[in-house]
């Protein structure tokens, strides 16, 4: 399996209604995006354009209505609900707007956790997970608890959870939306650094100049795109 | 993910909320103690009656005259002389015609004015008796000794007397070999009965025991007797004593129309079956009280895992996200479950261990190893089944969906 032959992602024609009848909502109409290995791409659209409902099933947390979603050349909606926990595990780093970290549970264990439903054992998971913390600069907040993180450090924890696993694609959904100037500069610079390493990156924003890092830029209106460029990534 | 990690999840996840599980372990051990003490309770009450029935003694029957319906000489067409008379006593202690009865003592008894230095004390029921009836009717001699056969045979005018006359009469004095008189004539005291547990209105311990001869000789006449005192050999053998002693007292009293005897045979035991029978009843009514205790007791705890597994359908939802699957979920929520409830309802039985240990409203409580068993059982179950039901609901939505829940 060669990157030319699949790429990474590949949408055809997907549809997401939610609720039925006169009430329905068409979130996705029609929607088809491939992207290549390494790429960044970044989303833009209103809010209602459907563009979170996109990230939800391409990293496999909802499923279409109708289409096709291929990741790395397999049919999704053909997985059993264990292939799917797997395919999320190991191919799929995702960080949220609301960090969603579990509550209560230190930061070390937070980034751990994706290891451990791997299946690796707990030294060499948590050597992993220590180096993880110190690619996002958190190494010494390994043992606090999200509550006694702020909300950059918190998205961080999330963003070392992410790549823990080294996972080809990495989701973030509008993952500096909640954050000040100064940690969203720093989950910058982590991002781009994991897309100078090879990573496959998608992420979400409503603001340009996070936008401006990214290779690809594409805007979505109604649940359709409507503009797709490529543009220089700022050195 | 093997289930060590599973397990070390579910320890984590039950001591990350120390509150919430604190308050989860309170809930079962509520519902498990009360439904454990109050069985014990309406078990504890339902011996102690059954113990003081028993104090009366259950192998003796008590003979007495009169019909089982109504007074003794109402029957008019009955001209044969029946009450009881102390010539029925050897028929009785026949051991061709009576196998199973041990001891037969003929009772006449009375209240009786007695005196001793000045003091006077009216004695509820003086009795003269067979040495026998001490041990028939439970009475043990706590200083001095009982009448003899001797006593008895000779008419010697002895008495062995309860622990209330002692008292009444003597105050400190020891009474042994003392003299008191009784409606004029004088008596020995040769014993002191042992204190005897109260079962009734009655004080069994304002009593005197004197041999018969001495008592018909001196007080009452050689009229009938007050009641026969009939022992079976054992327990089991009380019902065979019932029906010989009726059938020697039918032929001895030439009763015909046996469907209206002159006598009544009744048991002791008679009166433990219907004692028992209602202390049934009374562990039956806290049986369903405690039910109910265990429905109320399982509806908090149904709560309180519902609402502590609702709370985290987020969590489950951000687990599914990372990668954990769906069966990998269920077993750390069961196994948080069991570990919550499993700690509470042992808690709670040691919980009710403990108060059973004290006397409750005048009871001491008996525990019954049946209603910790189902108390425990019970509760368990629920906390496993509301524990780990709206876990496995969770767990069967998408990701996104579970994600999403407020």
């Amino acid at each position: 399996m060669t990157g030319m032959a699949h790429p990474v992602l590949d949408v055809r024609t997907v549809v997401k209604t939610y609720g039925a009848g006169e009430t329905a909502v068409r979130a996705l109409r029609g929607l088809s995006l491939v992207v290549e290995r390494g790429q960044y791409v970044a989303i833009m659209g209103s809010s209602g354009s459907g563009k979170s409902t996109l990230m939800n099933i391409l990293g496999c947390l909802d499923v279409p209505t109708s289409g096709r979603y291929l990741l790395d050349g397999v049919d999704v909606s053909r997985l059993s609900d264990r292939q799917l926990a797997l395919v999320r595990n190991r191919r799929i780093g995702f960080v949220f707007q609301a960090f969603n970290l579990i509550p209560r549970t230190t930061a070390l264990a937070n980034v751990e956790l994706p290891l451990a439903y791997a299946g690796m054992k707990g030294g060499e998971r948590r050597r992993r997970a220590a180096a993880a913390l110190a690619v996002v600069g958190l190494a010494d907040r390994a043992h606090h608890e999200p509550n006694e993180l702020s909300g950059g450090q918190q998205q961080r924890v999330a963003v070392a959870r992410a790549l823990v696993t080294a996972p080809a694609l990495v989701l973030a959904d509008e993952p500096t939306g909640n954050l000040d100037t100064q940690s969203t500069a720093d989950m910058l610079a982590v991002l781009d650094r994991l897309n100078r390493s090879g990573r496959t990156i998608v992420l979400i924003t409503h603001e340009p100049d996070v936008a401006a890092h990214a290779s690809r830029l594409i805007r979505l209106v109604d649940g359709r795109i409507v503009q797709d460029v490529r543009q220089a990534v700022p050195i | 993910m093997n289930i060590f990690e599973t397990i070390r999840f579910a320890i984590r996840g039950v001591t990350a909320n120390k509150l919430r599980s604190s308050l989860t372990v309170l809930g079962m051990l509520i519902g498990v103690a009360a439904v454990i003490l109050l069985v014990a309770v309406g078990n504890g009450s339902g011996k102690a009656v059954q113990a003081r029935i028993a104090q009366l003694g259950t192998t003796t029957l008590t003979i007495s005259s009169g019909g089982r319906f109504g007074g003794g000489n109402n029957n008019t067409t009955n001209t044969q002389n029946t009450s009881l008379t102390i010539d029925l006593v050897p028929a009785l202690q026949d051991k061709v015609n009576a196998p199973h009865v041990k001891s037969v003592s003929p009772v006449v008894s009375s209240s009786q004015t007695t005196a001793y230095a000045g003091t006077s004390h009216t004695i509820n029921s003086f009795v003269g008796t067979y040495p026998s009836y001490l041990g028939a009717s439970n009475y043990s001699v706590a200083n001095g000794s009982g009448f003899t056969q001797q006593d008895l045979t000779q008419g010697r005018k002895v008495v062995v007397i309860g622990q209330t006359v002692a008292t009444d009469l003597f105050g400190t004095v020891n009474p042994i070999d003392q003299q008191i008189t009784v409606n004029g004539m004088l008596f020995t005291v040769v014993g002191v009965l042992a204190n005897k547990d109260s079962s009734g209105f009655n004080d069994p311990n304002d009593v005197a025991l004197a041999p018969i001869t001495a008592v018909q000789q001196s007080l009452t006449g050689y009229g009938s007797l007050s009641q026969i005192l009939v022992e079976a050999t054992s327990a089991s053998t009380v019902s065979a004593a019932q029906s010989e002693v009726t059938a020697i007292l039918n032929d001895k009293l030439k009763v015909t129309n046996v469907s209206n005897e002159p006598f009544t045979v009744r048991s002791a035991s008679q009166l433990l079956s219907t004692s028992q029978s209602t202390a049934q009843t009374f562990t039956v009514l806290l049986g369903a009280v405690a039910g109910i205790s265990l429905l109320v007791g399982g509806i908090g705890i149904t709560n309180i895992m519902l609402v502590t597994v609702t709370e985290r359908t987020r969590e489950i939802g951000i687990r599914k996200a990372l990668g954990a699957p769906k069966r990998t979920v269920l077993t750390q929520f069961l196994v948080e479950a069991t570990v919550l409830s499993v700690i509470g309802g042992l808690l709670g039985v040691v919980a009710a261990v403990i108060g059973t240990r004290f006397t409750i409203v005048g009871v001491k409580p008996v525990i019954v190893p049946t209603s910790i068993v189902l108390a425990l059982g019970v509760s368990v179950a629920i906390g496993l089944f509301f524990g780990s039901y709206p876990a496995s609901r969770a767990a069967s939505l998408r990701p996104i969906e579970a994600l999403r829940y407020e």
